[in-house]
Order: C-alpha cells, then sequence, then structure tokens
C-alpha cells in the first residue's frame, strides 16, 4: 500500500471577510528555512491593498462603536479558535523558522497568551490612560482614547506568528481597523491566522491580511490618503524612512520601528500608539458636589 | 438703532511695557547678535509702527543655541524634580508679577485686543506654568513608568497668534520633564519670547537651558532639521506641518505637530439661542479668528437658522473694532499684511464662488491691518471657505436637517481639531460628541482652554497633545 498523497492547501489573502486570490493573479514560492517548497503565496498588488484599505474603512464605524466588552469578547474567541488549531499553527511556525517542534509550540503558546493579554485591555484602556481633568472654571471635561482610524502594520519579518499578533492584537483591541502585510519570507502562519479570525466573531474588514512583497504593498499604504496611521515594524530602514516621508502626505501616525523582543510581555506603547484623545468640555455651572451642605 | 450711550475711549497705557529699540538672540543666557549681524523690524500691526529691530537668527546661530542647549541639559536634566519645580513656580510667579506689562507688549506686538491678552492670554500663561511645575517632582506617577527620562535638546518653532502662550505651552513642559529648549517665535511676533528670556533671568534659571531665537522660517527648518536636536515641537501650519514630518522621517526625533482646523460648531433647534450666539462670536471672532480651533464653519439646523443668523447679526453689530490697546475693543487687527491679504483674497474666492458676503457696518482704520467682522451664507461644502482654513474673522454658514447630516458634514474636512456643539439634550451632546472626529469637541461653550486638558487634533491636525497629564508624554522618553 503507497503512502497516501496529502492535500495541499491553496492559501489565499484575506479581504473584507472573504478570501480573494490576489488581484493580479501573482503567487511567489514560500519555503521553509532549509529552502523547501511550502505552498505558493498569493503576491499582493497596489490594487489589493486598496481594496484592503475599503474593506478596512468600511468596517471601522461599526468596529469602533462596538463597546470594549464585545470587542473583548470577540479578541478572546480568537484566543479559543487559535487553542484548538495549536497543532497547525505548530507545524507552520516550525516551518517557517525553522524551529524545533517543541520550540515551536512555545512560540504557539506564547501568541495565544498574547491574545488573550490584549483581549483584556479593551475595556480597561480608556480608564488607563483617560479620565476628566480638574479645570479651573465651571466646566466638566473628560478625556477618552479613540482609535485613529485605518492603520496598516507591515508585520515583523522574523517573528511570523508572535510577531505577527504582537502588532496586530493590539491595534484592533482599541477599535481600529487594520491592513496587515504578513512577513514576506514567512507569510503562511499569518495566511492561516486570517481563517481563525474569518471563523471567529472578527467582522469582515476589521482584519485584512496581505501577502507578497512588503516594499511593494507597503508604498501605496504609505501613501494612501485614508489610511490613518502606519506601524512600519517589519520595515528595513531604507524602506521605513521612504514610508514615513510617503505617510506625511496626510500626516499618518508613523510608529517607526524599533528593536522589540516579542517574547516579553508588552507595554501599552502599540496600544497608544493609534490612539487619539478626544477632550469633551461641557459647563457645570459650578464648580462641584463638594459645594453642597449636605 | 443708534445706541443710547457712547463708548468713551479706555486705553490701557501702553508706557508699562519698556520696549528697547533693538534686541539680540538670546543664547546661553545672554543676548547676543547673530552670527551674520541680521536684523529685523517687527511692527505693531494695528499703527505700522516699528517696534523694535531683531537680530535675525541663521542656521549658524541654530548651532550655537543647540550647543549651549546641549550642554546646560547635563545639569539641568540631572538636577532633582523638585529643584526644577522650583524654576517653574519662580517663572510662574513673575508671569503673574509682570502680567500687565505682557498683556500690553502682547497687544502691540501681535494687535490683539487688550482685553483678551489681558484675561485670556496671560493668565493661561502663567496658569501653564504652575500647572508642569507641579508635575516635576512627580513623573514617576505620570503614566509612563517610574523615572520615566527626558529626551534632550527640544526644538520648538511656535506661531504668532499666541505668542507667549505658545511659548508656555512648548517650554513649561519640556523644563518640567528636564528637557532643555531652543525656540524659535515667530518673525511678525518676537518680543514676549524676549521678554520671557529676561524673566528667565530674573528666575536664575541655569544659562543654556531656554535659548530664543527670533527669526523666519529658514531658522525654524535649520533647528528642526538639527542633528543634535532630540524632539520637535511644532504649532502652525497644515503646510508647514507636513514639510516638518518629512524631514524628521528615518530619524529617532520625537514630534508634535498642532496644525490647522476648521472646526464646526454646530447649533440643534433645542439650543439656548443666546448663548449659541455667543459662543459663535466667541468661537470665530476671538483673536480675529486668527485661532487654529476657531469654529469657522457653522452648521445650523434649517428650521432655525433665520432666528440664529438674526440675532447672530445683531450681536456682530455691537463689535466694536479698533484700538486693541482700548480695553472697550473686541475685534484687534490682523497679525501682518501678509495675513490680511490671505483672508481678503479667500474672502473674494468665496464670494466669486457664490457665497453671500456680510459684514456689519463697521469703519476700519486707516493705518494697520484690519479685517471687518464677515459672515458667508449660501455656502456649500464643496465652497473654499468651506474647505480651507482662512484664518480671520470670516464665519461660514452652513444648515443641516438631522443629527446624521450634522455629524457627516462636521467631519468632512481633512481636519480634526476642534467641534462645538449646542444642544440643551444631554444624551445628543454625547451621541454627537462621540461621533465627532475632532480631539477637543465643546458643548454648550467654546474656545476654552486649561492647562490640565489635553489638547490637540486628529487626522490633518497634527499628532500628539499638549496640555495635561499627555502633555508630558511628548517629553519623556516612552
Amino acid at each position: 500500500m503507497s503512502d497516501r498523497l496529502t492535500v495541499f492547501k491553496t492559501y489565499k489573502l484575506y479581504v473584507g471577510g472573504k478570501f480573494p486570490r490576489s488581484e493580479s493573479g501573482r503567487v511567489y514560492e514560500v519555503t521553509d528555512s532549509k529552502g523547501k517548497w511550502l505552498a505558493n503565496a498569493p503576491l499582493s498588488s497596489r490594487k489589493d491593498a486598496r481594496d484592503a484599505v475599503v474593506a478596512a474603512r468600511k468596517a471601522f464605524g461599526a468596529w469602533s462603536g462596538a463597546t470594549a466588552y464585545n470587542r473583548g469578547q470577540v479578541l478572546y474567541r480568537v484566543a479559543e479558535m487559535l487553542e484548538g488549531r495549536r497543532d497547525q499553527f505548530t507545524r507552520e511556525v516550525a516551518d517557517a523558522e525553522g524551529l524545533s517542534k517543541s520550540k515551536a509550540a512555545a512560540v504557539v503558546d506564547a501568541t495565544i497568551d498574547r491574545w488573550v493579554w490584549y483581549a483584556g485591555w479593551t475595556d480597561k484602556i480608556a480608564q488607563v490612560v483617560g479620565g476628566g481633568n480638574p479645570v479651573a472654571g465651571p466646566f466638566f471635561n473628560l478625556s477618552s482614547p479613540e482609535p485613529t482610524g485605518v492603520v496598516a502594520v507591515l508585520a515583523p519579518q522574523e517573528s511570523s506568528f508572535l510577531g505577527l499578533v504582537s502588532v496586530l492584537a493590539p491595534v484592533i483591541a482599541t477599535g481600529n481597523t487594520a491592513v496587515v502585510v504578513a512577513s514576506e519570507k514567512a507569510p503562511l502562519p499569518a495566511l492561516s491566522l486570517a481563517e481563525v479570525l474569518a471563523t471567529s466573531d472578527v467582522p469582515g474588514g476589521v482584519v485584512n491580511v496581505l501577502s507578497g512583497r512588503t516594499a511593494e504593498i507597503a508604498a501605496p499604504l504609505a501613501a494612501h490618503q485614508d489610511v490613518n496611521a502606519i506601524d512600519l515594524a517589519g520595515a528595513d530602514e531604507v524602506l521605513a524612512k521612504d514610508l514615513e516621508i510617503a505617510a506625511a502626505d496626510n500626516l499618518k501616525r508613523v510608529l517607526r520601528p524599533q528593536p522589540v523582543d516579542y517574547t516579553e510581555t508588552p507595554g501599552t506603547d502599540r496600544l497608544t500608539a493609534f490612539l487619539e484623545t478626544k477632550t469633551v468640555w461641557h459647563p457645570t455651572g459650578s464648580l462641584g458636589a463638594s459645594g453642597s451642605s449636605y | 438703532m443708534a445706541p443710547v450711550f457712547e463708548y468713551a475711549p479706555a486705553p490701557e497705557s501702553r508706557a508699562i511695557a519698556d520696549i528697547a529699540p533693538s534686541y539680540g538672540l538670546f543664547i546661553d543666557g545672554e543676548f547676543v547678535e547673530a552670527a551674520d549681524g541680521k536684523v529685523f523690524k517687527t511692527v505693531s500691526p494695528s499703527t505700522e509702527e516699528v517696534l523694535s529691530e531683531i537680530a535675525r537668527a541663521g542656521s549658524e546661530d541654530v548651532d550655537r543655541a543647540v550647543k549651549a542647549a546641549r550642554r546646560a541639559f547635563e545639569k539641568w536634566s540631572a538636577l532633582p524634580g523638585a529643584e526644577r519645580a522650583k524654576y517653574l513656580f519662580r517663572i510662574a510667579r513673575i508671569i503673574q508679577e509682570r502680567s500687565r506689562e505682557l498683556a500690553v507688549l502682547e497687544t502691540l506686538d501681535n494687535g490683539k485686543p487688550i482685553k483678551e491678552t489681558r484675561d485670556a492670554d496671560l493668565p493661561l500663561v502663567a496658569a501653564h506654568f504652575f500647572y508642569y511645575a507641579g508635575w516635576a517632582d512627580k513623573l514617576d506617577h505620570a503614566g509612563y513608568g517610574a523615572n520615566p527620562r527626558p529626551l534632550g535638546v527640544a526644538g520648538q518653532v511656535i506661531p504668532w497668534n499666541f505668542p507667549l502662550l505658545m511659548l508656555a505651552w512648548k517650554i513649561a513642559p519640556a523644563l518640567a520633564t528636564g528637557n532643555t529648549v531652543v525656540l524659535k517665535p515667530a518673525e511678525t511676533t518676537p518680543l514676549s519670547a524676549l521678554f520671557f528670556a529676561d524673566i528667565c533671568r530674573q528666575a536664575g534659571l541655569p544659562k543654556g537651558v531656554v535659548n530664543i531665537l527670533p527669526g523666519y522660517g529658514d531658522a525654524g527648518a535649520a533647528l528642526i532639521a538639527h542633528p543634535d536636536v532630540n524632539k520637535v515641537a511644532f504649532t502652525g501650519s497644515t503646510a508647514v506641518g507636513k514639510e516638518i514630518a518629512r524631514t524628521v522621517a528615518g530619524t529617532r526625533k520625537k514630534v508634535t505637530l498642532e496644525l490647522g482646523g476648521k472646526g464646526a460648531n454646530i447649533v440643534f433647534d433645542d439650543a439656548p439661542i443666546d448663548q449659541a450666539v455667543e459662543g459663535i462670536v466667541n468661537g470665530i471672532f476671538f483673536n480675529q479668528g486668527q485661532v487654529c480651533c476657531a469654529g469657522s464653519r457653522l452648521l445650523v439646523q434649517e428650521s432655525i437658522q433665520e432666528e440664529l443668523l438674526e440675532s447672530l447679526k445683531r450681536r456682530l453689530s455691537t463689535l466694536r473694532l479698533g484700538d486693541p490697546l482700548d480695553k472697550n475693543t473686541d475685534i484687534g487687527a490682523i497679525n501682518s499684511e501678509e495675513q490680511l491679504t490671505r483672508i481678503t483674497s479667500l474672502v473674494e474666492q468665496g464670494e466669486a464662488e457664490g457665497a453671500e458676503r456680510w459684514s456689519p457696518a463697521c469703519e476700519l482704520p486707516e493705518s494697520g491691518y484690519w479685517f471687518a467682522p464677515t459672515l458667508f451664507t449660501n455656502v456649500t461644502q464643496a465652497h473654499t471657505v468651506a474647505r480651507d482654513e482662512i484664518f480671520g474673522p470670516v464665519l461660514s454658514v452652513l444648515t443641516f436637517r438631522t443629527p446624521d447630516e450634522a455629524v457627516a458634514k462636521a467631519n468632512n474636512t481633512p481636519y480634526g481639531l476642534s467641534a462645538g456643539i449646542w444642544t440643551e439634550k444631554g444624551s445628543r451632546i454625547l451621541a454627537v460628541a462621540n461621533k465627532l472626529r475632532a480631539g477637543v469637541v465643546w458643548s454648550n461653550t467654546f474656545n476654552k482652554f486649561d492647562p490640565t486638558s489635553p489638547f490637540g487634533g486628529y487626522k490633518e491636525s497634527g499628532f500628539g497633545r499638549e496640555g495635561g497629564r499627555h502633555g508630558l508624554e511628548a517629553y519623556l522618553d516612552v
């Protein structure tokens, strides 16, 4: 009896909750760390990037308007689904990063725990970074954080899964929507993550995943007038500078690349980098309850 | 209707502000000439009188000032926070003591009414120093972790519309967090910054901690591009802000930008009309509309348009334009001839595009730069006067029918700095405030500022916040 022939998987993009092939019809070869062919991944075009921005913008109103509690539940659901696919991701991470099975499993565990960590942040960040201000006058004013909008995320090149989740989860936890450019060399965990997002409760368009040449996809995203912010984690120094210049055209918020140890528990930097602060004033007519005679 | 009583002249004495015939650059605790010996004149916009001749900084001076700030940084940043706090408290107190002098000076150099410099600018300037003074020894509690570190030398470029207030917004948090400063005031309003240099001297501030470089855009550009500047802070136009964002690309410089705006002031049909009219007037005619967060687009619910416009026109007819040093003046001079030309050309464009222009009967003085308060009705969203920041006393009136339409129109701008909501209905305030894409939303009030409150914009109105706990972040390595 001959060995069973395995069924290959056709990896696709994830845009607006659907799994299209690249508009360009192009693919590129993804290999494991030893150069063995793993799959053909879509080689996204400028048009795919624009479509992804449209989808992300469309999803922004409902996602940013959802309650923080609801967003937390949805993110936690992602962690649940990841746990169920732990073996698949372990295999993919092992192939992508050339790790032993046990090391890859540790990375996947850390990644799932990272989702859980960010899931818990959705309804706390406003309390940590917002608040009431003691204005010197008969006014009540409140500063609260709000998502900045559509965020382009260049996922880290070397950490195909833990790094990816570490930059993506904070963006959507705070109510932004994201267009993610997967690691150029190791895109498969990102494309599989899209399948998890699609089958958890994350609304279509909240996360859009593109694979291909980082520089090629990032250029139109950095210049796009309807993108509000860009995380340059996956860009090298030269590319990052070019993208930052392009991003100045509509004053995108830019998170510059910096050395990050993704195994460490993150701080709140990536949460606050894509938040605006809105301060709302209202007259009170008095200076507060302490004036009461009771 | 003729007024029953005429106003008697009530001029503030200008003698209290002793302006020297010339000033140098303030570098390393000394007033010095520019390296290339260049100077420029600062004039009073209300009379065109030359007030003083000022040294004009060039790139060599920028380099000297940055070096001085770098030398001073080591000691200043190592000083215990409590000591830095005391310096800032001293400065705050001296500002209070000299506030009448500074108010007169600011009015002379800027053209804005003494009523505003005396009652708004100066109290806020002192308040900012007091507020940030208290942070200097409490940075561990600011929410940025234990012992957050300063960035180094801050290069700061400020505009002419609130010269001393913008200086305070920039310098107070920079010093509180342990940074040293090189600040370039605008070329049309350098005087109050130079008087501030004297306040630093009186306060005994160590040399080089604050350096003031009056000059033009070239000096600002050189400062921002200087390789030894660690932090860039700019308030001004969106076009220059974009240029700065390009300049700092690929560097480690931290940047905050406070840029333009085209604020929507939304009046619903249940609004308290008289208060709304006051708020609209304050929103767009405060400082002759030369305010980045000015409520320059009035969005009024269609059903009350007539009533509101009638009240508004009646109110505008009572505004007094003229000598800014007169305590009864509401509308002062436009800051410069250049700005007046810009306002005039945008208003002409508004008329040419078919918007209807109205101004109250208003006599303009013969010398100086003046523009009568102006309303545009019959404005559509496509009109230039509804889209471009005019930065002058020009209000464009648009209408809406539903709250959703009001929100859509308010957000229909590349800017996102400020907005106003006028309604008696609390739930509507909260619902609309939630949907507005603007950094500051005033409900049933407008143009209120306070050092404890973060200020700054969404979208092309810039990055970062000034004021409050949030304002510290811009000057800390976090």
